[in-house]
């Protein structure tokens, strides 16, 4: 019997092309044993609610650099919530402003993180959230 | 028994949560794999193989939407996307859903990435038990994308009734072209990035490969004298396999691409060859199954310590391992009994 690896899905919502921080994240997942289902640029919140769900996976890692932080997390939240997938932990790459991180955390989101953020804090903190 | 019966009735996260649970061998896997069994059998497995690089999610993306789109009948498409894993960490990057972006937003598709999880040839041990999942839950066409394939990487032709092998110009020579392997198993031949140049000498190589397996008539110019070869009776039964040409970024090829394939399908049930090929499918699966089922009485069965000196026996050179497993499996080394 297998044990049971920790699926992540890496997104990217909204319209600005930068991914390679998603890329970064992707490959540190990967070497930590996890897999994880890249999705590539532009995705709609609608996309990566249907990718979670097909993908069945326990995490979601959103990069967002564009601002928009705050129309797309919730937006997420509640697709994963009605498709009966609440359980999922939700993290968030980019650029972040602080006075919006104490909201974010209200809504759902299980860790954020900023420019400089380190890679084995971002594994740690999955396998954590996710025991 | 309640999860059973909703991925029956086609509830996408039963059907998800089932997934996980059979990739990962959990007993209420195999027990939901057992209820759903009698309900398989009515889906049409189309596998698509070839080296990294060729196009070959492009090309499940663009022939999915053909059979959303352009199809009479709307078939209801699932997609199972097999990627590497690492054999250092075990983890992996599923990426094939970034060229599968166009196939989102429409309930009658279901793709799925998987890790290989150390199997080697080109699928993951759980793929034939995707399938099942997949094919009881309703789903007509059943794509299945290997991993980047090399050459010998031919798994998927013992578990699709159709297997695509998708080339690209320019990625090797004719004799690449008759070496054995992935190109035997090919049902329907795709040379994809046709706006490439060099694909008219690609298809050439794939074409005189297929002359040499299958002899046909043909005249040809020879020391300026026309000569004609004829072809030895042919058995109408033999399928040839047609070489189609597509650019998957734009969708030219695909309708035809899906011709070959229905054709295929008819010289299946025609043939007789649908159901050999469901015997020696689930045969093989079986066979599988029972391999690993031995495997683990046999460890069951056997003291560490006893397992332990045999294999230290073999590190000091005085076992050779086929004479270890003689003395694990009989009790004694062949020179003791003789």
């Amino acid at each position: 019997m297998t044990d049971k690896k920790i699926r992540v899905l890496v997104a990217k919502p909204g319209l600005d092309g930068h991914d390679r921080g998603a890329k970064v994240v992707a490959r540190a997942l990967r070497d930590a044993g996890m897999e994880v289902i890249y999705t590539g640029l532009r995705q709609t919140p609608e996309m990566i609610a249907e990718a979670a769900l097909q993908e069945d996976v326990d995490v979601v890692g959103l990069s967002i650099l564009s601002g928009a932080h705050m129309a797309l997390a919730p937006r997420i939240l509640e697709l994963l919530k009605a498709n009966g997938q609440a359980d999922i932990k939700v993290f968030i790459g980019g650029i972040v402003p602080d006075e919006d991180m104490p909201r974010l955390k209200e809504m759902g989101i299980t860790g954020i993180y900023g420019p400089g953020a380190s890679t084995e804090d971002i594994v740690k903190d999955i396998r954590e959230a996710i025991k | 028994m309640p999860l059973t019966k909703s991925v029956l009735e086609g509830n996408r996260l039963s059907i998800s949560r089932l997934l996980t649970q059979v990739e990962n061998d959990l007993p209420e896997g195999r027990t939901a794999l057992a209820e759903l069994f009698p309900h398989t059998g009515k889906a049409h497995l189309i596998g698509v193989t070839g080296a990294p690089g060729t196009g070959k999610s492009s090309l499940v993306n663009q022939l999915t939407l053909y059979y959303r789109k352009q199809h009479a009948s709307r078939k209801k498409v699932a997609i199972i996307a097999v990627d590497p894993s690492s054999p250092f960490t075990g983890g992996a990057v599923l990426g094939d859903r970034v060229r599968m972006r166009d196939l989102s937003g429409d309930d009658g598709v279901f793709i799925r990435s998987m890790a290989s999880r150390g199997s080697v040839g080109g699928l993951a041990q759980m793929t034939a038990s995707f399938t099942q999942v997949f094919d009881a839950a309703g789903f007509d066409i059943i794509i299945i994308e290997t991993v980047g394939a090399g050459q010998s990487e031919v798994d998927i032709a013992r578990l699709a009734h159709t297997t695509i092998v998708v080339e690209a110009p320019g990625m090797g020579d004719d004799i690449q072209a008759i070496k054995a392997g992935i190109l035997e198993v090919a049902d329907v031949l795709v040379v994809n990035k046709a706006d490439r140049p060099g694909v008219e000498n690609t298809i050439r190589a794939l074409r005189t490969s297929l002359e040499l397996a299958h002899p046909t008539k043909r005249a040809f110019r020879h020391h300026g004298q026309t000569m004609s070869i004829d072809a030895p009776e042919i058995d109408v039964t033999i399928w040839i396999p047609p070489i189609n040409k597509t650019i998957s970024t734009d969708g030219t090829g695909i309708q035809e691409l899906a011709d070959s394939i229905a054709k295929h399908v008819a010289h299946l049930r025609q043939s007789g060859d649908w159901a050999l090929r469901d015997r020696a499918r689930l045969g093989s699966e079986l066979e599988a199954v029972l391999q690993e089922e031995l495997l683990n009485r046999f460890f069951e069965n056997i003291q560490k310590e006893k397992y332990n000196e045999v294999l230290e026996k073999v590190l000091h050179r005085n076992l050779s391992p086929y004479e270890a497993v003689n003395v694990l499996l009989n009790g004694r080394s062949k020179q003791e009994q003789a």
